[in-house]
């Protein structure tokens, strides 16, 4: 099989595709039958090793390309093209905070800051127990319910400085201030 | 017969419907329709007489777009419908409702399109957030193909139909048509050049027809109960009915399904229940981000597609965004911009290197660093960035919300500058 490889300039070390494992090949090839060309499974693919290993690594990367056939640069042309594949280790639960227009007007800007103070971390980062990592996200679509997040697949709307607390408990007391 | 077509068999305190429950409830008669010999011309006509308009944002007259299709007998031809259930749009949350709501709706929709294109695959291109609307689609879908209302010989037709569901990973780019195409094949979702439009070469080349969900889902009431029907639903030029929204701070914000020509006032003091104590309606957009600001003035204009765009904005998505007098104008378009830029594809200069710089002035604005030169610079943009001068209708769109707010707020903007902070905190 043909071997990309990606060259990290900071250690010049070339890394390696890592193994695919049976369930992350038996869901690409569930895939491959729904779609006429390997290159279009390329963001399903991707969503499927990020739902297995919780973020793509650069060895996942370059499994997937091979898998697919298709140049690394493109797929991860792909990959960073979208809000929501993780390029880089995430916590347990992402919350995606709905920062628009509506949630916007309802207030959102001072629930995020009663979040942010609650887990001790702002947009981009992951907190200290490793329970969450917070992302902005535009619009979810729940604007009559504004302000809103969704933590995993779960949405909380009607969102209030009093009721970040109790929906996102952590395990490490360090962690809340 | 119904005057809610496309809610009736939504109550959120529930699921969806069950194939069995749909039925039962007068579901899948349109699908039934065609399998009792309505040809793919004859759903065609129904469909152009209806008036129906695409309700994605543009309102393009649906039966118009599906006749671009060239005409062939050759069902060797590949033809794909995709649905667009991208939605992105900030403060438009219309196409979510339906789907989590009724989905053999939505599914019952796409066999009548599909069928009048002679389309036997189709993709539902689903916003990645959307996990609810997912599970339920999912589950829809596979109990359809369980009773042979998808899969081979459909309804003893003789015509083969199957729809992948395929979900995406939170890009708003991706609603505009042909980025979405280059998405579904696995490309970088920048939009594709027209012409050649999708009708005649899209997905994979072949000849395409993207159309958004609630579109989709007026098609079962259209053939059910007839054209005369439909057309009764609706009033001042436009027919059926909309999904419409409130947002803001009303007493009780939502979304409801009504007729066409319901009066701006009726959905925001009768549905919405009116503005919340303390606060006074300034402005609103009218069908989500990419509208021109209207004002209280306004309020009695009927809800059609040209009522609102004689106006000089647009009806869109349908979902309306208050803003009330104790929230900076500033601010909510200086929010909307910060969006648009986020989402900006890239692909072409003025929206990639302008949208990010308007976004820039709108900080300094809220950080009290702003100037009367940078205010300048924002109108100059509203030009830059409109239409014809860009790629796609992505910055066009944000053009809408900073333009007319400039006019508007013109005040509020000064007020920034001179007084070195928001005058709103
Ligand atoms: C930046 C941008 C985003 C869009 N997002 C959506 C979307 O999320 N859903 C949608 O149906 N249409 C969206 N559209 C409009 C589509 O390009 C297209 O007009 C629509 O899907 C056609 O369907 P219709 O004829 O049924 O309205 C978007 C357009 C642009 C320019
Ligand atoms: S207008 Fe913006 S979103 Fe559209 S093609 Fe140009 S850069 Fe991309
Ligand atoms: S603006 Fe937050 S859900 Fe729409």
């Amino acid at each position: 099989m043909q071997q990309h490889v990606i060259a990290s300039s900071s250690t010049n070390a070339r890394l390696r595709a890592r193994d695919l494992t049976a369930e992350e090949i038996a869901e690409i090839e569930h895939e491959l039958t729904l779609y006429p060309t390997k290159q279009a499974v390329g963001l399903e693919a991707l969503k499927i090793v990020q739902r297995h290993q919780g973020w793509v690594s650069d060895e996942s990367m370059l499994a997937i390309a091979d898998y697919l056939s298709v140049p690394v640069s493109e797929l991860e042309g792909v990959a960073t093209f979208f809000n929501l594949i993780f390029r880089r280790p995430v916590g347990d639960k992402v919350i995606l905070f709905c920062d628009s227009v509506s949630c916007w007007i309802m207030g959102c800007d001072k629930v995020k800051k009663r979040l942010s103070e609650h887990l001790g971390i702002d947009y981009g980062e992951t907190s200290a127990g490793g329970e969450y990592t917070l992302i902005p996200v535009p619009c979810l679509g729940d604007c009559d319910k504004a302000p809103v997040m969704m933590v995993g697949e779960k949405m909380h709307r009607n969102l209030s400085c009093e009721s970040i607390d109790s929906l996102l408990p952590l395990s490490n007391a360090e962690g809340s201030k | 017969m119904t005057d809610r077509p496309l809610t009736k068999n939504i109550d959120l305190s529930r699921g969806a419907l069950s194939l069995k429950e749909y039925v039962a409830a007068g579901g899948y008669a349109g699908a039934r329709a065609i399998a009792n010999g309505l040809e793919p011309s004859d759903v065609l006509e129904r469909v152009k007489n209806s008036g129906l308009k695409g309700r994605g944002g543009a309102g393009f007259p649906t039966g118009l777009k599906w006749s671009f299709v060239p005409k062939s007998d050759d069902v060797s031809i590949q033809r794909y419908l995709v649905v667009n259930a991208d939605e992105m749009e900030p403060g438009t949350f219309k196409d979510r409702m339906l789907m989590e709501g009724d989905p053999h709706l939505l599914i019952e929709g796409m066999i009548i399109a599909a069928y009048t294109i002679q389309a036997t695959r189709a993709f539902i291109f689903l916003r990645g957030e959307y996990f609810d609307a997912e599970r339920s689609i999912a589950k829809a879908i596979a109990e359809a193909r369980d009773s042979g209302y998808l899969g081979r010989d459909i309804f003893g037709t003789g015509f083969d139909f199957d729809i992948v569901l395929h979900t995406s990973a939170g890009r708003y780019i991706c609603g505009e048509e042909t980025a979405l195409l280059n998405a579904l094949e696995g490309k970088r979702a920048n939009p594709r050049a027209k012409p050649p439009f999708p009708q005649v070469s899209g997905l994979w080349g072949k000849p395409t027809i993207v159309n958004n969900v609630e579109t989709l889902c007026n098609l079962p009431g259209i053939l059910a109960y007839g054209v005369e029907w439909y057309q009764s639903l609706g009033s001042g030029g436009d027919f059926g009915t909309k999904l419409f929204g409130v947002s803001g701070r009303v007493n009780t914000p939502g979304c409801w399904e009504l007729p066409f020509g319901v009066s701006i006032r009726e959905v925001i003091e009768g549905y919405g229940g009116g503005m919340q104590e303390g606060y006074a309606l300034k402005a609103f957009l009218p069908g989500g981000g990419s509208t021109d600001f209207l004002t209280p003035e306004h309020l009695d204009t009927p809800l059609t597609y040209t009522a609102i765009g004689e106006l000089g904005s647009r009806l869109a998505t349908g979902t309306m965004i208050l803003l009330d007098d104790k929230t900076c104008p500033v601010g909510m378009i200086g929010n909307l911009m910060k969006f648009f830029a986020h989402e900006s594809c890239g692909f072409c200069t003025p929206c990639r290197d302008g949208l990010p710089w308007v976004d820039t002035i709108f900080r300094d604005l809220e950080s009290g660093k702003g100037s009367f030169k940078d205010i300048d610079v924002l109108k100059d943009h509203v030009g830059y960035l409109g239409p014809g001068r860009t790629f796609c209708a992505l910055a066009p769109g944000a053009t809408a919300p900073l333009g007319s707010g400039l006019r508007l707020f013109a005040d509020e903007f000064a007020a920034h500058v001179s007084g070195a902070k928001c005058p709103y905190h």
